[in-house]
């Protein structure tokens, strides 16, 4: 019951995990000692390098929609432990609550409804402060949900994506949240329901294979790491030393994979936008 | 079967610890000169094929789906169909040729053929890239998925392939999206699809022309999530944990069978599919007739396809009780 209560604790106060506690904080792009609270009122970007730190999936909403709009659903669906996994003494259910203190969420995806300028949508977020933002059967499902409520409602579908791939201990049932998530893409589309998604750092691995490579419109967020494989693998397949700016969202969006580049601090304004000219009949 | 074997220094080199046994008892039955003595070498050798394969570790399993000697795609290709005429290139970049493509005939019937073909010499693997597909690859197969569709072909999928293709170019061209289209591209398409995992069905890599109506897999094939190694690498932070990491994966036919994953378990001849390429192909060359005649009788449709697709993981509903109270609150 103590796990419960500070689990509950943690999501009541937003889930805000932020950039580390103390007056002072280092920006690991600029390595300057920046305030801490002249970041959190910039939207966690760096006052002076323009660094956007990986946020908490609260605080994305919270960046992005009209105040007191969103309204959660779905934070029923849960993991289960289906290979009974387990890595040391740490079983995987053992994992899934450790990573429920660390985030305040119970999962790495939040859906739910919200307003963004007076246009309803629906919403998923990711956040990597839930084992990297990883895909297991709970996150499909999730999307998977949301998706539906968004043709059922007939809003647009936003996506805030972050992740590191498909999560490995639920092993090949992660892999087929792929093709699910893929398949509430499909369904979307035929509808014809909008499909944003924003994605951010590090969006890579089985994830970006799926649900967020498929919108109708791409935005990224700056300088986020963004692509298949992870740059150590490459670099340890190939024996090869990786480009500067390999697999930021620069790069893709030269290769012809982002509509936009956005700032944090644009991306309310943009997203609002795109709604207006999007939203279904 | 067993005769087949060649006795040169470069077979004993892919002889797996588990098989050497065998490979003993072969080579006794082979130079012995008594009948009496030989028909006791066989029954011993039966015996000892019966103990050991289906007593498999999931470690060694890995191991014999990435046997060097086991049948690729072309090899059971070249034994099945009567007549392939391969397609090249996917109309934007270039050609891959990790991943095959075609239009062949099964039994009379036009079909479309696609698979990783992760090449037997050291020069073909090296040119194909050991199956390990680009961007091209996958845009090649979909090219395929819509010349079906259009051509009301049913589409043969052959999966063998440690993993999509990690590099530079591959990232360039857009990894993450082919596969991602490729799969919805599975999805949609109204052509029926078939699907074989014929030895390593590796991660995105492999579900990117794996999403299918029915899906076989051989006896002694994986399907992964990602490479054993490189799972221990991440959890374990130790690749030698990779034994423990097979294991935990939940890697064999069995093991995707029971979860779903896969619709049937496609049993090899004695010894794994590389003692009998023959054989194997027969047990292959039979499942597709079975889907074939299926498709006929309008067992697959993309709606069926789909769902099945929808329900697949598993996860708690209302469950456990703080994500309820949550919820309650908004
Ligand atoms: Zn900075």
């Amino acid at each position: 019951m103590a796990l419960f209560e500070r689990s509950k604790f943690a999501r009541l106060m937003g889930g805000k995990k932020k950039v580390p506690d103390g007056v002072w904080m280092k920006c690991p792009a600029c390595n300057q000692a920046v305030y801490r609270v002249e970041v959190e009122s910039n939207q966690e970007v760096c006052p002076l390098c323009n660094h956007h730190f990986r946020i908490a999936a609260h605080s994305r909403i919270e960046y992005l929609v009209d105040e007191g709009t969103f309204v959660e659903t779905h934070a029923n669906i849960a993991s289960t432990d289906p290979l009974q996994f387990k890595v040391g003494k740490e079983t995987y259910t053992e994992r899934v609550e450790r990573a429920k203190g660390a985030s305040g969420l119970d999962e790495a995806i939040i859906t739910g409804f919200a307003h963004i300028d007076g246009h309803r949508l629906c919403l998923a977020a990711m956040d990597a402060n839930f084992i990297m933002a990883s895909m297991g059967s709970a996150v499909g499902e999730r999307f998977h949900r949301a998706a539906m409520d968004a043709i059922e409602e007939r809003v647009c579908m936003v996506c805030i994506a972050a992740s590191g791939g498909a999560r490995m201990q639920e092993g090949i049932l992660a892999l087929m949240q792929m093709a699910k998530t893929a398949d509430a893409v499909r369904q979307m589309n035929e509808a014809g329901i909008p499909y944003i998604t924003i994605l951010t750092d590090a969006t890579t691995g089985g994830v970006y294979a799926s649900f967020a490579s498929l919108g109708d419109i791409t935005l990224a967020e700056p300088q986020a790491n963004i692509g298949f494989a992870g740059k150590r693998l490459i670099e340890g397949a190939l024996k090869v030393k990786i480009p500067e700016g390999f697999q930021t969202s620069e790069y893709q969006f030269n290769n012809g994979f982002i509509d936009k580049i956005v700032p944090r601090s644009e991306m309310r304004e943009t997203v609002a936008k795109l709604l207006s000219y999007l939203t279904p009949a | 079967m067993a005769g087949k074997k060649k006795k040169s220094k470069g077979a004993t080199d892919t002889i797996l610890p588990f098989e050497r046994h065998i490979f003993e008892l072969e080579d006794k039955i082979r130079a012995t000169e008594s009948e009496e003595e030989r028909k006791g070498l066989e029954k011993q050798l039966q015996q000892e094929r019966e103990s050991v394969y289906p007593n498999l570790s999931p470690w060694q399993r890995v191991q014999l789906a990435r046997h060097s000697q086991r049948p690729r795609m072309l090899d059971y290709t070249t034994r099945i169909f009567d007549d392939v005429f391969e397609l090249h290139g996917d109309r934007a970049l270039g050609d891959d040729p990790a991943i095959i493509a075609g239009i062949a005939r099964f039994q009379g019937e036009t079909v479309m053929i696609v698979g990783h073909q992760k090449g037997v010499s050291t020069e073909e693997k090296v040119e194909r890239n050991f199956g390990m597909a680009h961007p091209e690859g996958y845009r090649k197969a979909m090219r395929m998925y819509t010349l079906a569709e259009r051509f009301n072909f049913p589409i043969l999928s052959f999966v063998d392939t440690p993993a999509a293709h990690p590099g530079i170019e591959a990232e360039q061209h857009g990894q993450g999206p082919a596969i991602a289209r490729s799969i919805l591209q599975g999805l949609s398409t109204r052509a029926p699809i078939f699907a074989a995992v014929l030895g390593e069905g590796g991660s995105g890599g492999a579900l990117a022309i794996a999403v299918s109506d029915h899906t076989a897999m051989f006896e002694h094939a994986i399907y992964v999530i990602c490479p054993p190694e490189r799972c221990a690498e991440i959890l374990w932070r130790d690749v030698e944990k990779k034994e423990l990491a097979a294991s935990a994966l939940k890697v064999t036919a069995g093991d995707l069978l029971g979860f779903g994953i896969i619709d049937t378990i496609m049993p090899e001849p004695g010894g794994g599919a590389h003692r009998n390429p023959d054989g194997a192909a027969q047990v292959l060359a039979e499942e597709i007739e079975k889907f074939l005649a299926a498709s006929k009788k309008g067992q697959w449709s993309p709606q069926k396809r789909q769902e099945k697709y929808q329900r697949m993981g598993e996860w708690y509903e209302d469950l456990p009780p703080a994500a309820c109270v949550v919820a309650d609150q908004g």
